[in-house]
């Protein structure tokens, strides 16, 4: 089975580029120079550096055994947690702001959800020095109030974006829209494994630096680069596809994606794409998204910002479609306890996108030997909030 | 032939095509507005079925898509409406939306069902030409729908040729690469842009749109093309009334005058 993205753009029946005529011009320019520039060797010098001395890579992968001892198996955690900024997402910004450059492009446009991309972005921005526009739903900049301060603080322009749900898939829509305004100087830096192709491929690629230094600390810990589960959470599912990139074609591991399922995956506030979402297209690809019967695409709710989105990338609705991934449903509630769990049993505070991951531990049986790697994406300074309300701290 | 191939014989300058959102302001408001479009002397109109993600609209017909999707409006609902379209109507009428409602709507039963109404054409602007060619085209061409195809300043020759290829009705030639509602691109290299695409010898008609608001912006385009469309500037002149429709006739004539 072919699990990879074909000369079409494709993922199986899934991925291409659905874009306005505006918006082909970049879209081929990316499609025609990515693969060449990422293959330079002052591309990879520049990245592999930045990587290691500004981000703090690789990142550890660590033994948790309380937690280990506690579901019989022997569960390591990849600590993307322990990045500059927080989370994975710095992989991708750094390697698409190096892009840019050697594209010679001199503005920067991103969307941001919970803001950690948001972030990421700005972060790499006032690294080069280049100009920073962050579109983010008006709902969610009063929602994520430090994170747009961090933003601010690094010289981005925030700008709310007021249509729509006024949420992440707005701000989607108002960065394409920008990109469709600014068609020459401009560089979008997706923050997902979404958009049209060559985005997808080209976010997980970046991103495919958690499985690549995974397999390496894995034979260094067990003598074996081949666990027996992999798991992530998935909202566009950039970590997932970083953390799953390398075991694709390794069959007998089996790899598990965590998705949202807010209060429940019927109860009409989830963000449980694979479930309730159907194929169509969404922001530039064919994949599955939460839709009505009539194609308009539905609000996905999640307690986490992070995985609060109606869609899934290509690539995942193809893993998905071929079952080479299993997806499965993760409540608010359950994800919540398996923060305070993380917190208690070990003293790292998760993401409570991460806490979707380690929430599945309680559904699965073990054998004592099993090897469990578990993406730790993000770190839940972020969440405080939201933990003090729930667990009135 | 189709109605809108023989508009393009029978007329080579000044063709005015509207859009308007299908179900706004008002879910019965589409044939209503239609009707008085052709009273009034539009050559032809773009009837735009709504999507929640409409990303290359400005903010004029995203309201426009939202208040229609509130209404009620929905492809099933729109097709029901325009049951009675050839028998009000006798001017060319195309679709325009987005390619996710299409789908869910199955593109072949979308052009069948647009066949039986008597729609002449169908714009959908994130359909690529890739897909349109692969999966789609056959539909299209045996429901004798034309699928139009928008061009920018930064489409390349080559790419001009191929779209006008698998055109079969006009081509849609964007006055600058942006969302709907901005004003019209007036500078030089605009004007060596139309001028690089007219002297292509195309076999399609070429009719400008975006950016194309009043009787000025209406007249320059005719420079070089061989009408425009009015989109954000009708759709707000229908938000801004009462009573729209009324208002229908004196936007026509400015833009004509």
């Amino acid at each position: 089975m072919n699990y990879r993205i074909d000369d079409r753009g494709y993922y199986g029946d899934f991925g291409g580029a659905y874009i306005p005529e505006m918006l082909y011009p970049n879209i081929e320019e990316l499609r025609n120079e990515y693969l060449k520039i990422i293959a330079q060797p002052d591309f990879q010098e520049e990245f592999k550096s930045l990587l290691k001395d500004y981000v703090g890579r690789p990142s550890p992968l660590f033994l948790a055994k309380r937690l280990s001892e506690k579901y019989g198996a022997q569960i390591y955690l990849k600590r993307e947690d322990l990045n500059h900024t927080g989370a994975h997402k710095i992989n991708n910004t750094i390697g698409q702001i190096i892009l840019a450059e050697k594209l010679g492009k001199k503005r920067i446009i991103a969307e941001t959800g919970a803001g950690q991309h948001g972030v990421a972005t700005a972060t790499v921005c006032a690294l080069k020095g280049l100009e920073c526009v962050i579109y983010m739903g008006e709902v969610d900049i009063q929602r994520q109030a430090p994170n747009v301060a961090r933003m601010k603080m690094m010289g981005a322009k925030v700008v709310p974006a007021t249509s729509g749900s006024k949420t992440l898939k707005d701000a989607t829509n108002e960065a394409m829209r920008d990109w469709i305004n600014n068609p020459v100087d401009t560089h979008y830096i997706i923050g997902s494994v979404v958009g049209p192709h060559p985005y997808p491929e080209m976010v997980s690629l970046f991103q495919s630096i958690i499985s690549e230094e995974t397999k390496k600390q894995l034979i260094e810990h067990t003598g074996n680069d081949q666990p027996d589960y992999v798991l992530a959470c998935v909202g566009g599912g950039s970590n997932a596809m970083g953390m799953f990139y390398h075991f694709l074609d390794d069959e007998n591991v089996k790899l598990i994606g965590a998705e949202a399922a807010g209060l429940g995956v019927n109860s009409g506030h989830s963000a449980a794409t694979s479930v309730l979402g159907k194929e169509g297209v969404l922001h530039g690809s064919r994949t599955i998204l939460m839709q009505t019967e009539d194609g308009q695409v539905t609000e996905p709710y999640s307690i986490s910002a992070g995985l609060d989105y109606p869609g899934i990338g290509p690539q995942h609705a193809h893993l998905h479609k071929v079952k080479r991934v299993e997806y499965v449903s993760i409540t608010d509630d359950e994800a919540m306890q398996a923060s305070l769990e993380l917190s208690k049993l070990e003293g790292i505070i998760p993401a409570i996108e991460s806490a979707h991951a380690l929430a599945q531990l309680k559904k699965m049986t073990f054998k004592k030997e099993d090897v469990v790697v578990i993406c730790l994406s993000g770190r839940g300074d972020k969440d405080l909030d939201t933990f003090m309300k729930y667990f009135n701290l | 032939m189709n109605r809108l191939k023989q508009l393009f014989e029978k007329k080579k300058n000044n063709i005015l095509s509207i859009y308007f959102t299908a179900g706004y302001p008002e879910i019965g408001a589409t044939l209503k507005i239609a009707e008085a479009l052709e009273k009034s002397g539009a050559d032809f109109l773009e009837i735009g079925f709504p999507y929640s993600d409409p990303l290359a609209d400005g903010p004029v017909i995203q309201k426009s898509s939202h208040v229609a999707i509130e209404n009620g409006m929905t492809l099933k609902v729109l097709f029901e409406q325009l049951k009675d379209l050839r028998s009000k109507i006798s001017i060319p009428v195309l679709l325009m939306g987005y390619a996710n409602p299409m789908i869910q709507f199955g593109v072949s039963n979308f052009c069948k069902a647009a066949k039986e109404v008597g729609v002449d054409g169908v714009i959908v602007p994130d359909l690529p030409l890739y897909e349109y060619e692969e999966l789609y085209k056959d539909d299209f061409i045996s429901n004798r729908l034309s699928n139009i195809f928008l061009v920018t300043p930064q489409t390349s020759e080559e790419r001009i040729r191929k779209i006008d290829e698998l055109s079969n009705g006009f081509i849609y030639l964007l006055s600058s690469s942006s969302t709907t509602g901005k004003d019209l691109n007036t500078s030089d290299a605009i004007g060596d842009y139309y001028n690089r695409v007219k002297n292509m010898n195309l076999k399609n008609p070429l009719i400008i749109g975006f950016g194309i608001s009043d009787q000025k912006s209406f007249e320059r385009a005719n420079q070089y093309a061989n009408g425009a469309i009015v989109g954000t500037a009708f759709v707000k002149t229908l938000g801004n009334e009462n009573d729209y429709l009324a208002q229908i006739p004196e936007f026509i004539r400015k833009i004509r005058a």
